[in-house]
């Protein structure tokens, strides 16, 4: 082998990897094929009398029935023995049973990461040196080993428990298990190797690795912690072609939950997985230098176009849409009724999370006015009220009742959202803005048995016009794909709480746009010019894309604007004629453009948009044509640099030879101001995902 | 005859209630699945038992194919699904003392048999994560990264980021030892 060689050749390890696979043995062989023989005519047999019903049930479910008899009909104590038994024969004899077992609550991993903040001193450490974090992460390590460990046995030993409960949702995901079974898995190699694979003593022997001691790399001894974390994406947005569908059509999204999420997985030394990252809302992330709206806009907000070169293709052009929202004077905003619901189950027992969620919640106090009121609801295992509703003035009473939060218990998101949504509606009067704050790290596992039961839940408290926002905390077991549901379907944001700067900017610095919508269900849509643009594709928004016929149906859901926030979106274009142009025209089907198309050769496209004012049941409607005519603008650059940033943490085909440092160098030309700091953030972590990529 | 149905048909016919079918596509497909049970666990005692665990549980699977994937694809989810309740009652029962680790033992004894390259690689692989030598062994399997992604019931992205992740890792563990 040759030394400090970076990177390893797949067909070496293949064909080492076919040397080393043994022959089946034939005797084995055979008793394994008679074995299976075997179970499928019992098999046959059960199934043949099942097919009685005219109603065949799904396989497993003989078993699921069987399963929910002894759940209804055995005291707790034999409980734990007979379910067990059932459920062992479930899992193995039903596909279902795979997707039953799912970690326990409380099984989260509790890793003490390195970028947690409990105070304000570490915090600006932070800030500024992004090496510091490594050098935590080394020394915390070798702690957390051997604590993790330990953890593991008692998992093991609650297994029965565990196989008894179907906790979570079954996920359609095949492999559900094989991420999120072993807590270890999710917190150290180091653990399972001990319990599966037993091989770390044996390695320990041979003087490979040393007993106790943090396993060669970051990557090895905390594999990526997305392990237990679910995460809402989908696939790139794909090439579209004019001639076939000139119509693209999404909400817009203000969250920003996946930059910070990907702040922490690189600050911890690891890639963010491909899925955590969703491109709007990295750029969302930042605020531009967006001309407000000013008394001729009839809508609350101002949209702005721009065109311009794509730094990765000289060949393409990027229509950067940017929307500022309107900032109304503060003392003028209404009074603000807030709920807060605060996850206190145990897995919040975290520095990272319940204290820093406390912490969070101060800082918004000072900016609240005296006629708002606060009150706090928390839920672990039953729901209760911890604060009534009081007004923000009286300072002391929220402060005590946030100091006597504790975590404990398991969780019950779907008691503690009624008794939210009911205390925000108590506490509303006309003129009024209720919002419902929801704190949490992710689990909703205990007494939901469906997520779309807890959408539609948040879809109806929706109409009575409370709003919601979802705030993460903590890592290792956020469910980024239930918060973003809920965000989405609740008319609200979703952020991730990971240090106290994030809260200050989320809670404090964008405080009038996180809690005071100025326009909702802000629909986009764009059509293009077949005569000017061959091809096109929208950069990010994949989980926020409309059919071409719900951008004028009202009843469809959408994005919120908040006061001051400001919403930028990117497509990269290709003009026709353009060497870049990746599809060939076609022969047949004519794609010369129509008379009208030829009329408008100076227009690209046609930009349209529809919002709704707070609480109306009716859109508006603006809509202008988009020119094709350069006009780039460092804001938009910026823009553009963060998207092939996110492209390139996607792995997306679009980006060409273009690199990290391609990426850095456009940022780093275009931070502008940069009041708060974040751009030069955003460099930095550029440059630290070039050096993990470069391993 | 049997041989020139397609595995599709077998399956279908299988999942319909035909022993021989079943008997005649297990058999196809028997060795191949041993081999990735083999890469999976990296021991030939742990890959007989995985094997023996998917032959018993794959007729009461075979009822829900219905036909939407490849059969191999299918069978290689099985397996892994397989793989992954073997490992958790390898855990559940603290035999700690077999897995890669019983191979090293064993290979350490009779060192002569393998090449040192082949060695190291299932050191090393020991040392990844689940899903990453998981999806190695699929990958190596010469399995596409599209079929890897259908098995494993995640996205193409996320298998040719672990793959990279798993690249890196053993080039770092590589370095490491040399370094030492």
């Amino acid at each position: 082998m040759t030394p400090r060689k970076d990177d390893f050749d797949l067909d070496d390890l293949r064909s080492a990897m076919t040397a080393a696979t043994p022959a089946a043995d034939p005797a084995r062989r055979a008793e394994n094929l008679a074995l299976a023989k075997k179970n499928f005519q019992t098999a046959q047999g059960s199934r043949a009398e099942a097919r009685q019903s005219s109603d065949r049930p799904q396989t497993g479910g003989f078993f699921k029935g069987a399963f929910d008899m002894l759940i209804s009909r055995t005291a707790l104590g034999g409980l734990t023995a007979t379910t067990a038994l059932v459920a062992v024969g479930f899992l193995f004899l039903s596909p279902q049973g795979q997707n039953l077992l799912r970690p326990p609550v409380d099984s989260g991993p509790s890793i003490s990461e390195p970028e947690i903040v409990t105070g304000v001193d570490r915090e600006q450490a932070q800030d500024t040196g992004v090496s510091e974090d490594g050098d935590l992460a080394v020394a915390d390590t070798s702690e957390e080993v051997g604590r993790v460990t330990l953890r593991d046995t008692e998992q093991v030993e609650t297994a029965p428990l565990i196989l008894a409960e179907p906790m979570a949702p079954p996920s359609p995901a095949p492999t559900d298990g094989l991420f999120s079974l072993y807590s270890s898995d999710d917190v150290g190699g180091g653990a399972i190797q001990q319990q599966g694979y037993g091989n770390s003593a044996v390695l320990n022997s041979r003087g490979v690795v040393a007993p106790g001691s943090p396993i060669a790399s970051p990557d090895i001894v905390a594999p990526p912690p997305a392990d237990t974390e679910e995460y809402a994406n989908a696939d790139d947005n794909p090439l579209r072609v004019v001639a076939d569908d000139p119509v693209s059509t999404f909400s817009i999204d203000v969250d920003t939950a996946s930059w910070s999420l990907l702040r922490s997985s690189l600050n911890r030394g690891q890639m963010p997985n491909p899925d955590a990252v969703r491109i709007e809302e990295m750029i969302n992330y930042f605020p531009y230098d967006y001309a407000a709206p000013d008394a001729d806009d009839i809508s609350p907000f101002r949209p702005t176009v721009n065109v311009f070169e794509t730094p990765w293709n000289p060949d393409t052009r990027l229509v950067r849409i940017g929307l500022q929202g309107d900032l109304p004077a503060i003392e003028d905003r209404p009074a603000l009724n807030l709920v807060f619901l605060i996850d206190t189950s145990g897995s919040m027992n975290d520095p990272s999370k319940l204290p820093l969620l406390i912490q969070s919640f101060r800082l918004m106090l000072d900016r609240l006015d005296p006629e708002d009121e606060v009150a706090i609801v928390t839920y672990a295992g039953s729901a209760g009220v911890a604060l009534d509703p009081t007004p923000a003035s009286d300072r002391e009473a929220i402060e005590a009742a946030l100091t006597r939060l504790q975590a404990g218990g398991s969780t019950n998101g779907a008691g503690g959202l009624r008794e939210a949504y009911r205390l925000a509606s108590e506490m509303s009067e006309e003129g009024e803005v209720s919002r419902v704050l929801l704190a949490t790290d992710g689990d909703f596992n205990v007494g939901i048995s469906n997520p779309d039961e807890l959408t539609d839940f948040i879809e109806d408290q929706r109409d009575s016009g409370t709003y919601l926002s979802v705030l993460g905390f903590g890592r290792g077991n956020l469910q980024d794909d239930t918060m973003q549901a809920l965000a989405q379907n609740g008319n609200g944001t979703a952020a991730y709480i990971d240090t106290l700067s994030e809260a200050r900017r989320v809670l404090v610095d964008q405080l009038a746009g996180a809690l005071f919508p100025i326009a909702d269900d802000v629909k986009i849509q764009v059509e293009f010019n077949p005569a000017v643009i061959a091809e096109y594709r929208l950069i990010g928004y994949e989980t926020r894309a409309l059919a071409r016929e719900d951008f004028n149906n009202d009843d469809v859901d959408a994005g919120e604007l908040g006061a001051g926030h400001s919403v930028t979106a990117l497509y990269e274009v290709t003009p026709v004629g353009s060497p870049a142009r990746l599809t060939d025209p076609l022969r047949y089907a004519s794609d010369t453009p129509e008379a009208e198309a030829a009329d408008h050769s100076d227009e690209l496209g046609f930009l349209r948009l529809r919002w709704k004012e707070p609480g109306a049941e009716e859109s508006e409607l603006i809509e202008f044509p988009i020119e094709m005519t350069d006009s780039p603008d460092p804001e938009a650059a910026f823009a553009a640099a963060i998207a092939g940033f996110g492209q390139l943490l996607r792995g997306s085909d679009f980006l060409g030879d273009w690199t990290y440092a391609d990426a850095i160098a456009l940022a780093n030309a275009n931070r502008g101001e940069d009041e708060f700091g974040y751009r030069f953030e955003a460099v930095q972590l550029m440059r630290l995902a070039e050096s993990l990529d470069a391993d | 005859m049997r041989m020139s149905v397609t595995d599709q048909d077998l399956a279908l016919e299988a999942a319909g209630g035909d022993a021989d079918a079943f008997e005649a596509l297990l058999s196809r497909h028997y060795d191949r699945l041993f081999a990735l049970a083999f890469r999976l666990t990296g021991s030939r005692a742990e890959a007989e038992d995985l094997t023996q665990d998917i032959c018993a549980a794959l007729p009461a699977k075979l009822a829900s194919y219905r036909g939407q994937a490849q059969v191999t694809t299918w069978l290689y989810r099985v397996a892994v699904n397989a793989a992954t309740d073997h490992r958790r009652r390898a855990a559940a029962h603290a035999r700690a003392a077999e897995g890669w680790g019983d191979w090293e033992v064993n290979r350490r004894k009779a060192a002569a048999e393998e090449s040192e390259q082949v060695a190291w690689l299932y050191r090393a692989m020991a040392q990844l994560s689940d899903s990453l030598r998981d999806t190695l062994a699929l990958v190596l399997d010469d399995l596409t990264h599209a079929e890897v992604a259908e098995i494993l019931g995640v996205s193409e992205g996320t298998v040719s980021w672990r793959i990279s992740e798993a690249k890196k890792a053993l080039a770092r563990i590589r370095n490491e030892e040399e370094s030492t």
